[in-house]
């Protein structure tokens, strides 16, 4: 008799993805500007670095919602208990009015339909788990996060059938894309059950437009299905167009009460826009009663620790903090993101237009020995390998086009920022003249052949450049 | 189509028990000593509330562990990035010499077969996924807690088989209840994959005897299966016997690098015996290397916050603090249970003779109208509405004799337990006398009839004319 699962000993967590091999390799040598200057700089990590100074300062400002402290009072007994799977009632409150200021509060959201988890990866399989049997089906948009291979599937038995999104028209959702997938789902004899997207999307990093979110309501509408929309990185929309939630949509279209109001769900985190992964905190934000409360009862395996929750429902609800927050901090992004942007231009490279999240997607299709995943594959490793640095290659969030990359922006200084942009432009350059070096080498060999033949014709020519 | 999965919509998270709604009933009138004191005490829930003053002084004393600070520096930023799922490893070195302490460093443990988990309600279910398929089953000796009908069946959907434990001789597993379990799973057509002990018991308070552990690893190497032993009262043991933990018997039994010792697996939690039940500090500890990488990347689902490891990793190295700790905690809890026992004498009412944990396993079968659940309910209800305490029901906790209670004693001051052993008494005395006046009524009645009828007898042989009464 099998002694352990399946799930415990096949290799359906998805992990043995480039995405997460790339990791281990920055793991053995990772670059340190004094210790290690010769090692791979992290660039497949999407943290946000930027900011910390700000919150360090809050804390060192109100040190009373670390120490376990109210109004100078202990509460240390009351939170060491607290372990109500309804979460801190102050918590949520501040936490929807930040999602709320996020989005401008031109939507506002109900703390008694948000769902605490432990970090964004909890609510997406919990989601799974609640709007799924195993064996069913989620709709994802190509290129997406490698981590939903895990998250929405291992545990839980869920299929993902792709939306292939192309670069013809960057990468945006269309109505054909959109029937393709689920045809294709019918044919595999699965049933679809949602649409899942992330928005702002990783690894594109770019907000969805309002005729796409149109476009979904109208698509999940018409096959009677769910919507979850994955806005962890909306707090870092950094320039124009804004961010347009799904929530907003529904309420222009006035669906408030309507049958898919119930069915368009929201996953949060604080993990990106206040760069907290190590917190987890993350949160379902759900219109269906039914919804909400089966998964406050599954986060039961993945509370949110109760110290936690108050450090930050102190920190969110200092509403001037939060203010200056956003603002400076996609301040801060948009500046880091042009550096990369420009870096990348230096090297001849261009990227996706962005508006938003940690990283750009970037287009080096032209430095591809043959448009095949095979040669992204060889890109890649030489990349990791040869120029260290570690950037996501696009086959491993399902990129229909080989040839993009993911990378990153602001998890590292802007010195090692600038550095990872000198050695790519080395890359690049020495791959240039490695080409014409190869040119020159086959024009060479062709003048030979003439003068040969010219010889033997008699002929005297000047020889070719 | 059905929008929900049936998961979400179905009752199968098991929250419809009993255990929860007296909960609830408390949760709407909670007693309070000035606000409230004819509201309901509660007895229901395993806190551990009579050391957090130890943990307060160790909290001044150590400011920097709050305040994100070591030696003076600040390590804010490495902990908001830190989501490492293999945990930090500050943490989980005093984790494991804390668990070593806590079994008398009878054993050694490799914080590397160490997984943390955000809570043991996590761990368990992660175990289940690691070990069985969806439709196998772990057999469990009853009564247990009842939150795992929710933790190991509901998203993994392995089945429960129980290994009926019984009074004739102290809730013991017997070699014949555990034959019974897996002959009862094998005529439901169940593969069974294991056996989940929780050693302390919850809800009977005792600590396992070596010849159970012995049992029960014999009886796994012979049917090839899992143990998992959830030790997460294993610093509750207040009186002897000792506490034996199965990784000890393993290792007395010169077993520690066989097969079996790679099916069995450990799980443990803040919760219980540090009272920290809000900041989700669970793990698994396996020598199976399989397991314990599987497990390490399902802990993502519910990963424990930086911010409470580093706190913790502090506190629990502090050696110092650990042994006072346990110490002078497990002298509070038996002073306590104690306290309940006596209350609960006071009422002519007997317990399970028990030596760890935060309840005690309450005998009121004598106060059962009949010796049936249906009795059972009844007067948890009555205690529930009537006298104001809520306790759980043995049926809650799936045990086959009816008449049994848990009622816990740590999660309340002194005066409260008190309190509440007036009103059990009180109650007890009514009950009690009640059935006394109706017996007493009864045999009134019955000689009442008696002498009527001798009377009329007489009047009759006497040929008297009297008017009928």
């Amino acid at each position: 008799m099998r002694l352990l699962s399946r799930k415990a000993t096949c290799n359906a967590h998805g992990q043995d993805s480039s995405y997460f091999l790339g990791w281990q390799e920055y793991e053995k040598n990772p670059y340190h500007e004094i210790k290690n200057p010769t090692g791979i700089i992290q660039m497949g990590l999407a943290e946000n670095q930027l900011s910390f100074d700000l919150l360090e300062s809050w804390l060192a400002n109100n040190p009373d919602a670390a120490g376990f402290k109210k109004d100078g009072e202990s509460i240390f007994r009351e939170l060491a208990l607290f372990q109500d799977y309804h979460g801190l009632p102050d918590f949520k409150k501040a936490l929807v009015d930040f999602m709320a200021e996020i989005r401008e509060n031109r939507v506002t959201f109900d703390q008694n339909k948000i769902v605490l988890t432990a970090g964004a990866t909890s609510a997406n399989e919990t989601l799974m788990f609640c709007l799924a049997e195993s064996g069913e089906a989620f709709l994802l948009p190509t290129p997406y996060y490698p981590g939903f291979d895990r998250d929405l599937k291992w545990r839980t038995g869920v299929e993902i059938v792709p939306i292939q999104c192309t670069s013809s028209n960057d990468f945006q959702i269309t109505a054909p894309a959109l029937e393709e997938a689920y045809l294709e789902a019918q044919k595999r004899n699965l049933r679809v059950k949602g649409v899942l997207v992330t928005n702002p999307s990783n690894p594109l990093g770019t907000t969805m437009s309002r005729s796409e979110l149109n476009l979904l309501v109208n698509f999940i509408t018409a096959k009677g299905i769910h919507l979850i929309s994955d806005e962890i990185y909306s707090g870092t929309v950094f320039s124009s167009p804004g961010f347009v939630s799904i929530m907003e949509v529904l309420k222009v279209r006035k669906c408030e009460n309507t049958e898919v109001w119930k069915r368009v769900h929201i996953v949060y985190s604080l993990s990106k826009d206040l760069g907290l992964p190590g917190f987890r905190v993350g949160a379902i934000y759900s219109n269906d009663e039914l919804v909400a409360s089966a998964a406050t009862k599954m986060s039961s395996f993945g509370l949110v620790s109760s110290q936690t929750q108050y450090l930050l429902s102190a920190l969110l609800s200092d509403s001037k903090f939060t203010k200056n927050y956003i603002s400076e901090n996609q301040r801060r992004l948009k500046q880091r993101q042009k550096l990369l942007v420009k870096g990348l231009k230096k090297a001849g490279i261009i990227c996706l237009k962005s508006n938003a999240g940690l990283f750009c997607w970037v287009n080096m299709k032209h430095l591809l020995g043959s448009n095949t995943f095979e040669a992204e594959m060889e890109l890649w490793k030489k990349i990791v390998y040869d120029v260290k640095l570690n950037i996501s290659p696009g086959s491993s969030c399902h990129c229909t086009e080989p040839g993009w990359f993911r990378v990153c922006f602001a998890n590292m200084s802007e010195e090692t920022l600038n550095l990872a942009m000198a050695r790519l432009k080395s890359f690049v350059d020495s791959m240039t003249m490695t080409s014409s070096h190869q040119m020159l080498k086959n024009s060479r060999k062709r003048s030979l052949t003439k003068w040969v033949f010219r010889l033997s014709f008699h002929d005297r020519e000047p020889e070719e450049r | 189509m059905n929008m929900l999965s049936y998961k979400a919509s179905s009752d199968s998270h098991g929250q419809e028990s009993s255990y929860f709604l007296g909960w609830q009933e408390y949760e709407k009138n909670p007693y309070h000593q000035l606000q409230n004191p004819n509201g309901i005490v509660q007895m229901g829930l395993a806190e551990n509330q009579l050391s957090f003053d130890l943990l307060e002084s160790w909290l001044e004393n150590n400011p920097d562990s709050v305040g994100f600070k070591r030696n003076g520096e600040s390590v804010f930023r490495e902990l908001a990035l830190f989501q490492d799922y293999h945990g930090l490893p500050a943490f989980k070195n005093a984790l494991v010499e804390f668990m070593a302490e806590i079994r008398r460093n009878k054993v050694k443990l490799d914080p590397n077969k160490l997984v943390l988990t955000a809570g043991s309600t996590s761990a368990n279910e992660t175990l289940m996924f690691c070990l069985a398929e969806r439709g196998d089953a772990f057999l469990l000796p009853t009564p247990y807690y009842p939150g795992f009908d929710r933790d190991l069946k509901w998203r993994t959907e392995v089945e429960i088989v129980p290994i009926h434990c019984s009074s004739s001789n102290g809730f013991r597993i017997t070699m014949p209840a555990l034959e019974k379990a897996h002959q009862r799973a094998l005529k439901l057509d169940l593969k069974v994959k294991g056996i989940l002990i929780t050693n302390p018991s919850n809800p009977l308070g005792i600590s396992m005897t070596r010849n159970e552990l012995n049992l029960l690893i014999s009886f796994a190497m012979a049917k090839h299966i899992h143990i998992v032993s959830d030790e997460i009262f294993s610093g509750t043991v207040f009186d002897c016997p000792n506490y034996i933990s199965i990784a000890e018997v393993l290792m007395d039994r010169q077993l520690a690098n066989s097969e079996i010792s790679r099916c069995i697996h450990i799980v443990y939690s803040l919760s219980k015996d540090l009272g920290l039940s809000g900041f989700r500090v669970g793990m698994i500890y396996s020598n199976n290397e399989t397991v314990v990488s599987a497990a390490t990347k399902m802990s993502s689902f519910g990963l424990v916050s930086s911010q409470t490891q580093y706190l913790l990793s502090n506190m629990l190295s502090d050696k110092k603090f650990t042994g006072k700790y346990l110490k002078e905690n497990q002298k509070r809890l038996k002073k306590r249970k104690q306290m309940l026992v006596s209350g609960l004498q006071n009422a002519g009412i007997r317990c399970l003779k028990s030596n760890a944990g935060l309840f005690c396993w309450v005998d009121m079968r004598h106060l059962l109208s009949t010796q049936t659940f249906e009795a059972e309910k009844e007067l948890w209800k009555k205690i529930l509405g009537e006298v104001g305490l809520n306790i759980s029901p043995g049926s809650s906790c799936h045990c086959s004799e009816p008449g049994w209670f848990r009622m816990c004693f740590a999660n309340m001051s002194e005066e409260t337990l008190t309190v509440a052993m007036e009103r059990i008494k009180d109650f007890a005395q009514s009950v009690t006398s009640t059935r006394n006046r109706k017996i007493t009524m009864y045999h009134q009645m019955i000689c009442d009839q008696r002498s009527l009828i001798n009377k009329w007898v007489s009047k009759l042989s006497s040929h008297d004319r009297e008017s009928d009464r």
